[in-house]
């Protein structure tokens, strides 16, 4: 599904990522690992065309992202806040995005159903602009909305970050289910390993932007990934 | 104590982020705020002679005592929109070792020297020195001039006492309502009362107790409201009020573009700064008068073509110049989802034309000036329409400053660089150098002709045009997410 080739990116010199050859394949639940400043975000904003690879490239499904605009159709992603339009309400945030996917307000309507134990009655119908929510429910708003008009690549930076421990549970399941349809392609890092292990069938490790691990989950991945980082 | 609070307050300023700007914009604000400063100045200073010369029979003192209620009205008001307590500065403070009578005295001190307090000076020291060098009595002028220094800083507490209670509010306005009442039915002289209260500020210097206590009253009642409620639960808490979202289905007859349109109605509602511009642009529509009533511009009639540009085309400027930094917080999303970045920039161009449009009707009565004034200001618009949407989109592409929405609307110069002082020169200057040389060489009729005709060309080729614009703004991409991602500019 995804494929990258001789990327990499260098700042001023530095060079913050360097891939010389990732395949992922399609309906794979994929996991980054890695310390900060290993280049987790870097590669999701390359894949995301917000940022020029110096050298290489990126193809989505048959697309180099950086010369076609056709892999956004089938592409979503929740990187940050910055992907929230704060002053728009989460239902209105919902809709909006609905309309760019080709989603009338019932399809929405009828995708958000699923996700009522997700929000815990924190974001529909709360009469409050999304700057006005707390960065966890802000969260909560910006995953679900990457779930918008069945994307087959979904990227997630961070998801489990600030989020509360019930409803890290509850995403958890969520990624597992999207998983398992073998259509849809999930990208999610983090630095929590036991989340990872636990939703990704693979897990890729990022150091000082180049790839040092990069593994098919199993019983003992866990262990594996807790004594490279603790050493 | 407060020797570390003036500390803090000055590092506040020198640190800002509008301290460490460009050259050019410093440059561009500096002027500014010397102008408006010079403005205020002379409007004091002539003011006294502006009176004696309409009205030669009284004293200018009399008529500004008579005014002086509708001046308080009026910046009541004002201020009631404009002006907030700063008490989200204090909240690092609420867990330090300082008592909490003071830090609520540096609260209401800090909004004493608030600009808004310095506005009304500007007008009224100028003026106080005028009288005195016109041989008022000193005494006299000195005890006025500190009433009037007392009664705008009750204003500025006023403000704050009804900013935090409705009930305040209701109360002020109740008054003002029945005052206006018993003024319009004849049933009391409301305003020469108030001219002989104000008069006598002035006729006797030991009258200035009265505005003396009216501020510390106001003062006192503000400190005991505030000092209860220094917590962050109660006064120091940013007000999130409850949200009506309206449908907007009507949106939906624009077609692709309805998405965009809609949200950029949401946009320019829900944000104070651009809530703000919409209210600029809309009072700009009188900005034509100081050309129209003014004798000395009606030989240079190319002023009129400047005023013609500026009045239908005001939003287009205040609003076009920052394209697409209005949408910097959320960029990479709008860049990383399936947007057509045509329709984008088609749906601004669209609200742009719709600005246009109102303010061109709503300046149709310069007809009364004759019916060049109306000639004028249609060609102009349909110039603004043509050419000058294409022009402010493609200068809209050289930015890359970030504009936060939530901050404040008053001399917010955020998303300013030097592209937003180019762009002027082609908005303004090129129709004005169109229609003063063939105005000059041939007639008025031709040089308005011309300017309608290139506006209409250009709205002819406002498709092929946006193409290119598009284009533009696609290779400009990763340079406007990464400068809409610094957070200080």
């Amino acid at each position: 599904m995804i494929k990258v080739e001789n990327l990499t990116k260098i700042y001023g010199g530095k060079t913050v990522l360097n891939l010389a050859d990732l395949e992922i394949q399609k309906g794979q639940s994929f996991g980054l690992v890695g310390n900060n400043g290993a280049g987790k975000t870097t590669l999701f904003s390359l894949l995301l065309d917000l940022i020029q690879p110096t050298t290489g490239s990126v193809i989505n499904n048959g697309v180099e992202v950086s010369s076609s605009e056709e892999w956004k159709p089938f592409t979503s992603a929740f990187i940050d806040e910055s992907f929230l339009i704060g002053y728009l309400t989460p239902e209105e945030y919902f809709y909006f995005i609905g309309e760019l996917r080709g989603q009338n307000k019932a399809d929405v309507e009828a995708l958000l159903a699923n996700y009522e134990d997700f929000f815990h009655g924190e974001i529909l119908g709360q009469k409050k602009y999304l700057r006005d929510l707390s960065k966890g429910n802000q969260k909560k708003a910006g995953i679900v909305a990457s779930f918008i008009g069945s994307p087959e690549v979904i990227i997630l930076d961070e998801p489990f970050a600030n989020l509360d421990p019930t409803t890290q549970i509850r995403l958890k399941q969520i990624i597992k289910d999207l998983a398992e349809n073998k259509n849809i392609t999930v990208l999610v890092s983090s630095h929590d390993l036991m989340h990872v292990t636990e939703v990704c069938e693979r897990i890729v490790v990022l150091n000082k932007g180049e790839i040092v691990k990069d593994i098919q989950t199993s019983t003992e991945t866990l262990q594996e990934l807790e004594s490279f980082f603790a050493g | 104590m407060f020797k570390n609070f003036i500390k803090l307050e000055w590092k506040a300023i020198t640190r800002s982020s509008s301290f460490g700007k460009q050259l050019a914009v410093k440059i561009f604000m500096i002027f500014l705020g010397i102008w408006m400063l010079f403005g205020a100045v002379s409007m004091g200073a002539g003011m006294f002679f502006a009176l004696k010369k309409f009205f030669p029979d009284v004293d200018p003192v009399q008529k500004v005592s008579e005014y002086l209620i509708y001046w308080i009205l009026f910046e009541l008001v004002f201020r009631y929109f404009m002006q907030k307590l700063p008490v989200m500065d204090v909240k690092p403070m609420l867990i330090l070792p300082v008592k909490k009578d003071i830090v609520t005295k540096y609260i209401l001190g800090k909004s004493g020297l608030s600009f808004f307090n310095f506005i009304s000076l500007f007008i009224f020291i100028p003026f106080a020195v005028v009288l005195l060098f016109q041989g008022y009595a000193v005494v006299n002028v000195i005890f006025w001039f500190l009433s009037i220094v007392c009664i705008i800083l009750s204003l500025n507490y006023i403000n704050f006492i009804i900013n935090k209670s409705d009930k305040a509010l209701f109360i002020i306005a109740g008054i003002a309502l029945v005052l206006y009442g018993v003024h319009y039915f004849n049933l009391a002289p409301v305003t020469e009362n108030f001219r002989i209260a104000f008069y006598t500020l002035y006729k006797y210097p030991a009258a200035f107790v009265a505005p003396l206590a009216v501020l510390l009253g106001t003062y006192g009642s503000n400190f005991n409201y505030l000092r209860n409620r220094i917590y962050l639960d109660a006064s120091i808490k940013e007000k999130i009020s409850e949200v009506e979202t309206k449908d907007m289905s009507w949106t939906k007859r624009f077609g692709a573009i309805a998405p965009f349109l809609r949200l950029d109605l949401k946009l320019i509602w829900r944000n104070k700064r651009t809530k703000m511009q919409v209210f600029m642009s809309l009072l700009m529509i009188f900005y034509g008068l100081i050309f129209y009533l003014n004798d000395q511009f009606s030989s240079m009639s190319y002023m009129m073509v400047f005023c013609g540009i500026f009045i239908t085309g005001i939003f287009l400027m205040n609003f076009g110049q920052f394209i697409p930094a209005w949408d910097s917080e959320y960029y990479s999303m709008m860049m990383s989802q399936n947007i057509p970045l045509r329709k984008y920039l088609e749906s601004k161009a669209g609200l742009i034309s719709v600005s246009i449009l109102v303010m061109t009707i709503l300046s149709v009565p310069y007809v009364y000036f004759g019916w060049q004034a109306l000639a004028i200001n249609v060609s102009c618009a349909l110039y603004n329409l043509g050419v000058n949407i294409p022009v402010v989109l493609y200068f809209g592409s050289k930015n890359k400053k970030r504009i936060d929405l939530a901050k404040s609307a008053m001399g917010n110069t955020q998303g300013m660089s030097a592209a937003q002082l180019i762009v002027g020169l082609p908005l303004f200057c090129i129709p004005m150098i169109i229609y003063a040389g063939l105005n000059y060489l041939v007639s008025l009729e031709v040089a308005l002709a011309v300017l309608s005709v290139l506006g209409i060309i250009g709205f002819l080729l406002r498709k092929p045009l946006l193409d290119k614009i598009t284009e533009l703004y696609r290779k400009k991409k990763y340079v406007m997410i990464a400068g809409f991602k610094e957070q200080n500019n």
